[in-house]
């Protein structure tokens, strides 16, 4: 046997992907570390905190709202079999609260965010320009990766609150037309079923979705290899990687809130 | 063999001893021995892919080897890490093979930016004037505000070359500074390396298949074939037609290929 040929524990795949774990675990590690030493670099954060949140703000706008006129009208008829439609903004607020506000804006961020950070890291990787940051004595991760983390990790829950309530407004909208709701009364139904637990898990759940949306744009580009091809395949690999996460830990979030309810 | 003109009681500022480096299986560096003393411009030729970017990478502890010593400023790279390393890497000035300029700054962000992110102290007016005079140095002042983008090839080479400048290195590592340039842009950025050497008396290596450039701007000139120095001297000396041309096939064809046009 060749001497050289390398050899593997399981096989060439499985070792592979253990080895990519172990790069991502260590990558986390290393934003934990980097981000609590000094510097900060806080104008770079509140930077991008504008790039990355503030124009995702047209299309969350959007989104919300569409989502909050569809939902309440496809959840009429069934109401109106039981002539319970007064129900409506209870019922709406909770879904929208509970779930969609922030599932939304986590999968909207996955996509819009997250391949533009696995994009613009990865193009900066390709061109060499972060080995140009490395070798004038800049740390490109604290520079790059630290600031878009947390810049992500702030912006993606405000984004969360601001769609949610943009899909109440969508929602009144559309009550309104139909069921000539005032403003007042359709709040005041739809929040007395809304707990603290409820928006404190949907808040820490849209945390969670911007580290990870962050942390996936940012490893995918940081890893870019092979020229420009690979930055297409970092923005796409953010991306997919990032939703399917995104959904992941709606599920658990979910589950722990109910826990906790029930308790 | 190489002829060292270095006095002995001068310590060499870069020195490589043994050096091997490999990627996976395939064994780039083999062997690597260079000793460059203060002042000096050596030039570095090669066909593409013998490894002459990994081999000024390892020096500024951008790649790491695998076997042999490495010193700069007499100080071994690889051993350094953290604020270490990051005072060595201040001290050298690095030229990318594609000038790597920061696609979101324009030119005058590409300059103050290793400035203002290591030194915490200057003022803005510090920070102009040094702006102004690097881009002096390259000239290309005209181009203050434009983006990288915008940029022909040579220019992007002449501000890539200027945003290191800004950090008053002592070492210059230039990589293929004259490739894909017209003659006539390729002369200036060897009146440019030249002219920068003499201003801020860097000592430089300059990495090039440009036989023109290694002529005009190499005080030495190292030939590496097979991942290892195969001649180290004056290019008078290396490219004699009598002596080298005839036991190097490699050697010949590449002045040829340089000088028959
Ligand atoms: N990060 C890396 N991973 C794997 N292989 C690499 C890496 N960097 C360089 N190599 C390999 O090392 C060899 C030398 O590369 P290097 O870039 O130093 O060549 P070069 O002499 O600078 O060529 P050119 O004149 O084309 O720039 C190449 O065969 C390349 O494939
Ligand atoms: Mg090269």
């Amino acid at each position: 046997m060749n001497s050289s040929q390398r050899r593997y524990l399981f096989s060439k795949g499985i070792d592979q992907y253990f080895t990519d774990v172990y790069k991502a675990y260590r990558f986390v590690i290393r934003f934990f570390k980097e981000v609590i030493h000094p510097p900060f670099h806080f104008k770079e954060i509140i930077n991008q905190c504008f790039e990355l949140g503030l124009k995702s703000l047209p299309l969350i706008t959007l989104t919300g709202f569409v989502t909050g006129i569809v939902f309440t009208k496809q959840s009429r008829p069934s109401l109106a079999e039981f002539g319970a439609t007064s129900w409506l903004p209870s019922l709406i607020s909770i879904a929208i609260v509970r779930a969609l506000g922030s599932l939304v804006t986590g999968l909207i961020c996955a996509g819009k965010v997250g391949s533009s950070i696995g994009a613009e890291l990865g193009s900066m990787k390709v061109t060499e320009q972060i080995d140009a940051m490395e070798v004038s004595a800049i740390n490109p991760f604290k520079y790059l990766v630290s600031t878009r983390v947390l810049a992500c990790t702030i912006t993606i829950p405000i984004l969360g609150l601001y769609c949610g309530f943009v899909a109440l407004m969508g929602s009144y909208f559309s009550v309104h037309k139909n069921e000539a709701t005032s403003i007042v009364s359709f709040f005041h139904n739809g929040f007395s079923t809304i707990t603290f637990l409820d928006i404190f898990s949907s808040l820490a759940k849209s945390i969670v979705f911007g580290f990870t949306i962050g942390m996936i744009g940012c490893y995918k580009g940081y890893n870019a290899t092979n020229g420009t091809q690979g930055v297409g395949k970092a923005a796409n690999q953010a991306v997919v990687l990032a939703m399917f996460l995104v959904f992941i830990e709606e599920v658990v979030i979910v589950q722990m809130a109910n826990w906790i309810r029930d308790y | 063999m190489e002829k060292q003109e270095v006095k002995k009681d001068q310590e060499p500022i870069i020195s490589i001893k043994g050096l091997y480096k490999s990627f996976g299986d395939k064994d780039v560096l083999k062997d690597i021995n260079l000793e460059i003393s203060k002042g000096e411009n050596m030039v570095v030729l090669g066909r593409s892919g013998s490894g002459k970017s990994v081999l000024i990478k390892i020096l500024v502890g951008l790649l790491s080897f695998d076997k042999g010593t490495v010193k700069v400023f007499g100080k071994e790279v690889d051993k350094l890490s953290g604020k270490d390393l990051d005072a060595l890497r201040l001290r050298i000035g690095f030229s990318f093979q594609n000038s790597a300029l920061y696609d979101s700054m324009n030119v005058r962000q590409n300059l103050e930016f290793p400035l203002t992110m290591n030194k915490k102290d200057v003022n803005k007016g510090e920070v102009k004037k040094a702006v102004e005079e690097v881009l002096e140095a390259v000239g290309l002042k005209e181009k203050i505000n434009e983006m990288p983008g915008d940029l022909s090839g040579g220019q992007r080479k002449r501000i890539g070359i200027a945003r290191t400048l800004i950090l008053k290195p002592e070492i210059m590592l230039y990589d293929e500074p004259t490739s894909g340039l017209d003659p006539i842009t390729s002369e200036e950025i060897n009146k440019l390396i030249n002219d920068v050497q003499k201003k801020y008396n860097t000592t430089s290596i300059i990495i090039t298949h440009d036989l023109t450039c290694a002529k005009e701007t190499g005080s030495r000139v190292a030939m590496l074939l097979d991942g290892k120095f195969e001649k180290i001297g004056k290019f008078d000396e290396v490219f004699d037609p009598k002596s080298s041309h005839k036991d190097n096939k490699e050697i010949k064809s590449f002045f040829d290929y340089n000088f028959i046009q």
